[in-house]
């Protein structure tokens, strides 16, 4: 088994509240992140990929293919987005890389998995060099 | 899904690796430099990751303010800016190597009331590095 990282970037805005919760409640438990204005990070994401490499090409599969979907998928939908407003898979959540991550494997799992080649391993989602969340499937 | 929350903190602290047991010569052979009678010091870089269900009304598998706060209180304050050999009852007759430095840590963050410790990870340098994850987890 291989298993293969491509990186990618973007940019977006978020923030953390929940409607349930009185307006003191939001304040201590989401502090800063509460503010009903938003604030943004520059999101790094790492997608691994587990599988054989195909024995006439090489490859687990091909970066270009992984690259044109992590294009499709993750950077249309959030690259300088507002996560709460804008993005329908993250409506009604709070938007935490906890979530995000999910948000993220769920959307990618389907685009990689079908493919018979190659599958989703890892989604690690960086919000600081100090802290990113791992998703990671079942039983993995 | 298996979501892991991984968050990193700081402290720099001066050690030095000694055994009482052996002769001069002895340290100075297995330890090297870093046997030099007076210590020297590292930028360590601590990182905890944690894992457990991500609660919905919060998007969190545990509030960083909680988990910043029982590192801190946990491991921070005791650790950094000091000598480890002799400021930390936890290394009176252990030497502080970043390995028993990791065993240390690790069972003192076993402890955290919010969520299940995955790993800690340690940086002593940019090129040294250390993973613990309990003795459990060579079962498993």
């Amino acid at each position: 088994m291989v298993y293969l990282t491509r990186k990618v970037e973007f940019s977006a805005s978020h923030l953390y509240h929940n409607p349930d919760f009185s307006p003191e409640e939001n304040r201590r438990v989401f502090g800063k992140c509460n503010n009903p204005h938003g604030h943004g990070h520059n999101y790094v994401l790492e997608v691994t990929i587990a599988g054989e490499p195909d024995p006439r090409t090489g490859m687990v599969l091909d970066l270009k293919e992984l690259k044109g979907i992590l294009e499709r998928e993750i950077l249309d939908r959030m690259d300088h987005r507002f996560l709460n407003y804008e993005v329908p898979e993250l409506a009604g959540k709070i938007p935490t890389t906890e979530t995000i991550a999910m948000a993220i494997w769920q959307l990618l799992e389907p685009r990689i998995n079908h493919r018979g080649q190659g599958r989703l391993h890892r989604v690690r989602l960086y919000e600081t060099p100090d802290l990113f969340v791992d998703c990671m499937g079942n039983g993995q | 899904m298996k979501v892991i929350l991984h968050r990193r903190y700081r402290f720099s602290a001066s050690h030095r690796l000694h055994q009482p047991g052996w002769s001069p010569e002895e340290n100075r052979r297995v330890y090297g430099k870093c046997a030099n009678e007076h210590g020297h010091g590292h930028n360590y870089v601590l990182e905890v990751a944690v894992t457990g269900p991500v609660d919905p009304s919060t998007g969190m598998i545990t509030n960083l303010a909680d988990l910043d706060a029982f590192i801190e209180r946990s491991v921070l304050a005791e650790f950094d800016h000091v000598y480890l050999n002799e400021q930390v009852p936890a290394f009176d007759s252990l030497v502080p190597t970043a390995e028993n430095i990791c065993r240390v840590v690790y069972d003192r963050l076993r402890a955290y009331p919010h969520a299940r410790l995955a790993s800690i990870g340690l940086e002593e340098t940019g090129a040294n590095s250390f993973e613990y994850a309990g003795e459990s987890r060579e079962n498993e």
